[in-house]
């Protein structure tokens, strides 16, 4: 055990010690805030013209909370970063020179990785709460102590966090950052999106990893969706332990 | 004492090493020699256990380097590849690794004055000089003070500044009784810090003995003489049944006899002689030649070296 917290002393070291790392936290904080701030703020002055069906399914929680989405490209960046880095800079040598152990290696950067990107989550996702209920305005916007605030509140770091390790799998994996997020991305971020958006793909494309994710963010689930929050979040949880095995099958296999 | 048995490694159909086992005993420098590609970092990169062997192993202090505890105390590395981030600075490069391994941060600094860097350790690695990067290489494998070093070509690169204080740093860590393995391709680099030398070439080994050994035996001594007198010194040789050349400036070269024999036949029988001598084929083609057979990259087109720069 006590090899395993040197281990992780090593990784943290590194972590803060390189601007790629430090500065994707930053940013997935600062893109969180002022995008909350502004969809805010937009909403705030829109919300008189929405239809009333608009108004009646107008959800605060879940509006302020889109702002995340881009903060959590920076963060799934840090994850590919961390990881891939070690195999795009050769630090990896010196690395496993210091900790020659591949399990150990691989469990302190995973605990590394995921115990910040749960800090961070939890600072951004409140942050960006509080930056877009302030912004909406107090008319109509929820209050942490809302029904279901709170949980969606835990789904969106939850969420993140998962997010970000899954990443860190899918880099030990590709061991090339470029690649990684070459393909995460566009995955993440637009093809689920689109296939999550037409309808007969819908069914599947929900089971893509973020796309189960997010359905915790939801205050309450939608009706098209066969998962709830809890199943959601279950897969998440099947696909990130996958990715992490698939990484750490790489990793043993890893010669150089 | 690092020990390798029997040690294959393949890459597809190339073998990189072959069969390859040897010792390297405790309290003097070994020299690890080969020409380019004969398998020397990958036999230190399997060592390491950053590279798997198709079959074999090596050990260090009788066991796999994976199992070592604190490895960093026990083993330390200078590889060829990069094993920097380039973003890093060079005192958290050192920093991380001191944590990894439970060695006191104050071995950093220390470290960084031994090889001279304290006045760049916030420098990024990316901005480091190749002689500046080579030194931090060093630190990272002085770091925790081990007895046993691992280094691969540590002179690639230096100025002849950097070469003398590496040689000089190399002895004094075998001088404090470290078990070192350093390769070269260079055998003149090698005759001046070895006492032991491990010479390969395709991955297999070729030679495995001291230098002096290594010297005696493969530098094809003779002596040289120098004479107005040709034809009858060529008769005195011949009838003592020593056999003589022309070398290439025209002098007598004596193959098979002693300097003393040659002299005591010259003093015999009262020839005028102005050079009598002992001659070596420098080390380095005593090296080529050992390794002649395996080298991988050969110009076919001539000899690999010219003949006649005998001495
Ligand atoms: N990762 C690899 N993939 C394929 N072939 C490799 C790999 N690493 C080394 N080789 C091959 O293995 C052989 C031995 O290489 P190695 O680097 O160990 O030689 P070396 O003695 O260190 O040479 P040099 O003096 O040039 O550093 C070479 O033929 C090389 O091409
Ligand atoms: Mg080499």
């Amino acid at each position: 055990m006590s090899a395993l917290s040197s281990a992780v002393s090593f990784e943290m070291t590194k972590a803060r010690t390189v601007r790629s790392t430090v500065w994707s936290l930053i940013f997935c904080f600062l893109v969180s805030v002022a995008i909350a701030l502004l969809f805010g703020w937009v909403l705030r002055g829109a919300y008189d013209d929405m239809s009333p069906e608009g108004k009646a399914g107008f959800d605060p929680v879940a509006s302020g909370y889109n702002g995340l989405r881009l903060g959590m490209i920076a963060l799934v960046v840090f994850g590919v970063v961390l990881v891939g880095s070690e195999f795009s800079t050769g630090t990896i040598r010196s690395s496993l020179a210091a900790v020659p152990d591949r399990g150990r290696f691989y469990a302190a950067k995973i605990i590394t990785g995921t115990t910040i990107a749960l800090a961070v989550s939890v600072i951004t996702t409140f942050a960006t709460f509080f930056a877009a209920q302030t912004a909406i305005g107090s008319a109509r916007n929820a209050s942490i102590t809302d029904q279901g605030a709170l949980q969606a509140t835990m789904g969106a770091i939850i969420y993140m966090t998962l997010l970000c390790t899954f990443s860190m799998g899918v880099a030990a994996v590709l061991r090339s950052p470029a690649l990684s997020l070459g393909i995460l991305v566009p995955l993440f971020f637009m093809v689920s999106e689109i296939l999550n958006n037409l309808p007969g793909v819908q069914k599947v494309a929900q089971f893509l990893p973020d796309a189960a994710g997010q359905i915790m963010m939801r205050g309450d689930p939608p009706e098209s969706t066969v998962l709830n929050g809890w199943t959601g979040v279950g897969l998440l949880t099947l696909w990130t332990a996958a990715a992490l095995f698939a990484g750490y099958a790489g990793l043993r296999r890893w010669d150089g | 004492m690092i020990e390798v048995h029997h040690l294959t490694k393949r890459y597809g159909a190339a073998v990189a090493v072959d069969e390859l086992s040897f010792q390297v005993r405790p309290g003097q420098v070994t020299g690890f020699l080969g020409p380019n590609g004969a398998g020397k970092s990958t036999t230190m990169r399997v060592i390491m256990g950053l590279c798997r062997p198709t079959s074999g192993y090596g050990l260090i202090d009788g066991r796999p380097y994976p199992e070592l505890e604190r490895p960093l105390r026990q083993v330390g590395a200078f590889l060829e590849a990069k094993a920097v981030h380039p973003g890093r600075s060079v005192y958290h490069h050192l920093a991380g690794l001191a944590k990894s391994n439970r060695i006191p941060e104050s071995r950093v600094n220390e470290t960084l004055a031994l090889v001279g860097l304290q006045t760049v350790a916030r420098k990024r690695a990316a901005g480091l000089s190749l002689g500046m990067a080579q030194r931090l290489g060093l630190a990272a494998a002085l770091l925790g003070n081990p007895p046993v070093l691992l280094l691969d070509e540590p002179v690639n690169g230096l100025d002849p500044e950097g070469i003398l204080w590496i040689r000089g740093l190399i002895r004094r860590l075998a001088d404090e009784g470290r078990t070192i393995l350093v390769s070269s391709h260079l055998m003149s680099e090698m005759a001046l810090t070895a006492s032991h030398l491990i010479v390969i070439g395709r991955g297999r080994l070729l030679a495995d003995t001291t230098i002096d050994d290594f010297i005696a035996r493969n530098s094809r001594s003779f002596v040289r003489i120098r004479t107005p007198e040709q034809e009858r010194v060529r008769d005195v040789l011949t009838a003592a049944g020593v056999e003589a050349r022309r070398g290439p400036d025209g002098a007598i070269e004596v193959v098979g006899a002693s300097l003393e024999q040659v002299g005591e036949l010259i003093g015999r029988h009262h020839v005028t002689v102005h050079e009598v001598s002992m001659r070596s084929a420098s080390l380095e083609e005593a090296f080529m030649q050992l390794t002649a057979d395996s080298v991988e990259y050969r110009d076919d087109a001539g000899p690999a070296f010219p003949a006649g720069r005998m001495g």
